[in-house]
């Protein structure tokens, strides 16, 4: 097969966020702020991704806010020619950073919301935050940036789209991102808490598709399917190193978020090689590339490269095996586990809040 | 579009390229290409040229005329195509749509 480049690279600058959301993709072992990448360090991670091909940042975290570098950091992308998104809670946008952020070249800021009902926002959230938010959309609008509203869907919030879509429509958002959630990291924790019903799954996706008509050409809406009630399961990236990377806090670089997950791989980290050589050289970048590691059913599927057996973490994560078809396939001898996972939607939501471990492992 | 065939853009209709997005130049893959959110496509220099006009102030008209002019050929259907394909895509807003 021949190699593709990448097209998009999500930084995680950093696990530090002054929200605990429940359903949040970091690892449950999270790394404290000395063991973060440099300013320099990242540098050269742009410098080598845009080089290898990369087109797409995100500036992502835990909260990207906190470092104090993050003007500098997108003023080095916008100069390789890099598109960069802001991913943020909008906690700590202020107007001067906003403006130092404008005045960097940042492309595109994406602001996170998790309910219009604000006692329940902040119940998610762990903390006071819905002011802040609205305060950072308006600052965004303000200086006339390219602003999209992401919204995280669950259980807790599903039954309020409707209301959620009219929100993100009243703050001026140019985009809203209403994505079901993913069961990695804390969500993984949370599933049972976090898992829509049926019911409210069948309810409000007519609702979205609505939307998405009505609000064209005015506000784009992107609605992710919750995939435990699809019948096929995701393209997760576009397929294990095909187009994406991503690099950890403390510079793992991984094809999908939930790859530290999969204990076997032998993880590298770009403090110690050159992206290009982990893209194209690295055992795991190349663990689960093409078809031939596939077992059956997806090895005789016609549907294999156009999903490529789903997510190799969630496999992984699921089943023990990596390599097994992602159970969310119907077609999966393992599904259900997933089957099983969809009569959770009754217990009562009491939350695992996301932290950083006090005592750091090292 | 869901509804069934695509329509036209209108020759009428004033197409802005979408405000999240703008025209780069990649210089690893040596082409232009539009960036926005999350998303990435190689354009040609036709397809630049035509996204360069779409400032929401000329026409589809008058963007087909003025290419039409530069490569001496009638671009009318090319034009009309690709500016209805980028607005499905939400590519190009159209005002008033």
């Amino acid at each position: 097969m021949t190699l593709n480049q990448p097209t998009t690279l999500l930084a995680e600058l950093t696990y530090r966020c002054p929200l605990h959301c429940p359903y949040c993709s970091n690892p449950l072992e999270m790394s404290r702020a000395d063991a973060e990448l440099s300013t320099e360090d990242w540098k050269r991670v742009f410098t080598q991704a845009r080089n290898l091909g990369v087109l797409q940042l995100g500036l992502s975290g835990g909260e990207p806010l906190v470092r104090k570098d993050l003007e500098e950091l997108v003023a080095h992308a916008r100069e390789e020619g890099l598109y960069t998104t802001l991913v943020t809670s909008a906690l700590g946008l202020t107007r001067p950073r906003a403006e130092r952020l404008k005045a960097a070249g940042i492309d595109h800021i994406q602001i996170s919301f998790q309910d219009t009902d604000t006692v329940n926002a902040e119940r998610i959230a762990g903390v006071r935050s819905v002011k802040q938010k609205l305060e950072g959309a308006a600052l965004v609008k303000a200086l006339d940036l390219a602003f999209s509203v992401n919204v995280v869907l669950h259980r807790g919030n599903l039954d309020r789209l409707a209301e959620i879509i009219e929100m993100a429509a009243a703050l001026g958002a140019d985009r809203l991102e209403l994505a079901n959630t993913q069961y990695y990291g804390w969500a993984s924790k949370n599933r049972h808490m976090l898992m829509p019903t049926r019911e409210q799954v069948e309810r409000s996706r007519p609702i979205a598709e609505a939307a998405i008509k009505r609000y064209k050409g005015k506000m784009q809406i992107l609605y992710v399917l919750p995939d435990y009630y699809e019948q096929f399961p995701k393209p997760c990236y576009g397929g294990w190193g095909n187009v994406y990377i991503l690099v950890t806090p403390e510079g793992r670089a991984l094809p999908c978020h939930g790859a530290t997950q999969i204990s076997h791989l032998q993880f590298v980290n770009v403090r110690e090689h050159a992206l290009e050589w982990i893209w194209t050289q690295s055992p795991i970048f190349n663990a689960f590339r093409g078809n031939d590691w596939m077992q059956e059913p997806c090895r005789s599927c016609p549907r294999k490269d156009k999903d490529f057996g789903g997510c190799r973490c969630q496999a992984f994560a699921l089943t023990g095996d990596a390599t097994n078809t992602d159970p969310v396939c119907t077609l999966s001898p393992r599904h259900e586990i997933i089957s099983g996972a969809l009569t959770e939607t009754t217990a009562p939501l009491e939350y695992v809040y996301r932290e950083i471990a006090t005592v750091e492992s090292r | 579009m869901a509804d069934g065939l695509p329509m036209s853009l209108s020759p009428a209709a004033r197409p802005k390229l979408w405000r999240l997005a703008r025209i780069g130049f990649d210089r690893v893959r040596q082409r232009p290409v539009l960036l926005y959110p999350e998303g990435a496509m190689f354009i040609n220099d036709t397809g630049k040229a035509i996204l360069e006009l779409c400032d929401g102030t000329h026409t589809v008209a008058e963007i087909s005329a003025q290419l039409s002019t530069r490569y001496a050929a009638d671009v009318t259907t090319d034009v009309t195509e690709y500016l209805t394909t980028m607005f499905d895509r939400d590519l190009v807003q159209v005002a008033d749509h």
